[in-house]
């Protein structure tokens, strides 16, 4: 078969422009997700763990005692450890706890280090983990600047209490951390942490839609992210 | 012929040790037909054609643990075209073989096999292992 130089040039230049569309189509279209925290509403229960209760519940999390061995997929930590240097002494919110998580990066360190690519990052904009493929190395969680990974330092099996049947446990030697509930997200759920919560104090959304709550949200109150300085763009935001 | 005794003697024991498989898979009552395992009640067709996932199931669910945590597909259609969600406790389990220990562990103690599944992935609840 032979192609004239001129065909060939206008193959050449179609296909281009249906890729670039498709792309262009392609992003536009897809959901990056994304949560809001607003510190005030979670504050009007005092000490309520609801939230973290329900994830743990759900993806069967163990409780640890010995502080040394935690797996924590969601957590409280006071606003001048979680958000240093962007709540002065001054600031109402200074020792107030404030929820934590996995962030969700758009530039996450904790991929670049996996040497299995057990953890990687989704289109959906979720970093996600593949346990099976998980060695342990930890190398993730030197490189994660939020702490929001925890190691199985021994088989949890023991420590978790009403095992949920729908979600697997880990095993020794597996690093695991919050996955944004993507597995509820399959089947159109909303995160148990966002549905647990009885103030709505998480706002869970497409941050790639300018008409999403999540969205509408942010443009509406001012916010802050976790360690902002270091560039991994969190999609975690805490509303003041 | 003064070591007749120790011949004999010597002999009876070799005999008893290149034997001892087969007499001791006799009083254990071991056949060649395998281990008998509990089939699903209700359910009468796998994913699969049952041939195909006596040899193969090892792969099929490999792939189904690809297919689900890499791409985020979930859904599978089996070879009667019926749906199927791809997940080990909550389809293979919950849904058709009611309990691994009746099932999958029978196979797998009998042919010496340790797959690391059940580190993770959780058994049915025991009011479900005997319903199904």
């Amino acid at each position: 078969m032979t192609i004239s130089r001129q065909a060939f040039l206008r193959l050449s230049g179609f296909s281009f422009v249906v890729a670039v569309a498709r792309k262009a189509i392609g992003a536009g279209a897809r959901a990056r997700w994304g949560m809001a925290v607003d510190a005030a509403k979670c504050l009007k229960r005092e000490n309520c763990t609801k939230c973290i209760a329900a994830c743990h519940q759900e993806h069967n999390v163990p409780s640890i005692p010995d502080r040394a061995h935690e797996v924590r997929w969601l957590w409280k930590e006071p606003f001048d450890h979680a958000l240093a240097g962007q709540v002065d002494e001054y600031s109402a919110l200074r020792a107030v706890p404030a929820m934590l998580l996995c962030n969700h990066c758009e530039n996450p360190p904790c991929v670049r280090v996996c040497p299995t690519q057990a953890t990687w990052k989704r289109e959906d904009g979720i970093v996600a983990m593949d346990w099976h493929r998980c060695i342990g190395c930890r190398y993730c969680m030197a490189a994660c600047p939020y702490g929001s990974r925890s190691f199985n330092f021994m088989d949890p099996r023991p420590y978790i209490h009403n095992a949920n049947a729908q979600f697997p446990t880990r095993t020794k030697g597996v690093v695991e951390k919050c996955t944004f509930c993507s597995e509820r997200l399959a089947v159109g759920r909303p995160p148990a942490c966002v549905e647990a919560c009885p103030e709505k104090a998480l706002t869970f959304g497409n941050l790639n839609d300018p008409q999403s709550p999540l969205r509408q949200l942010l443009q509406a109150r001012q916010h802050m992210r976790r360690r902002p300085e270091l560039g991994t763009g969190p999609d975690v935001f805490y509303i003041a | 012929m003064r070591d007749r005794g120790a011949i004999y003697c010597g002999l009876a024991v070799f005999l008893a040790l290149a034997t001892f498989p087969a007499w001791h898979n006799l009083e254990a009552g071991v056949t060649a037909k395998g281990p008998a395992i509990k089939l699903p009640v209700r359910a009468k067709q796998c994913v699969a054609p049952a041939e195909y996932m006596r040899t193969a199931h090892m792969n099929l669910l490999m792939g189904w643990r690809e297919t689900v945590v890499r791409t985020g597909t979930r859904g599978f259609t089996s070879v009667d075209g019926k749906p199927y969600n791809m997940s080990l406790t909550p389809t293979c389990l919950q849904q058709c073989h009611g309990s691994k220990a009746d099932f999958c562990d029978k196979c797998h103690t009998y042919a010496a096999v340790s797959p690391p599944c059940w580190n993770c992935h959780v058994d049915t609840p025991p009011a479900l292992r005997s319903a199904l």
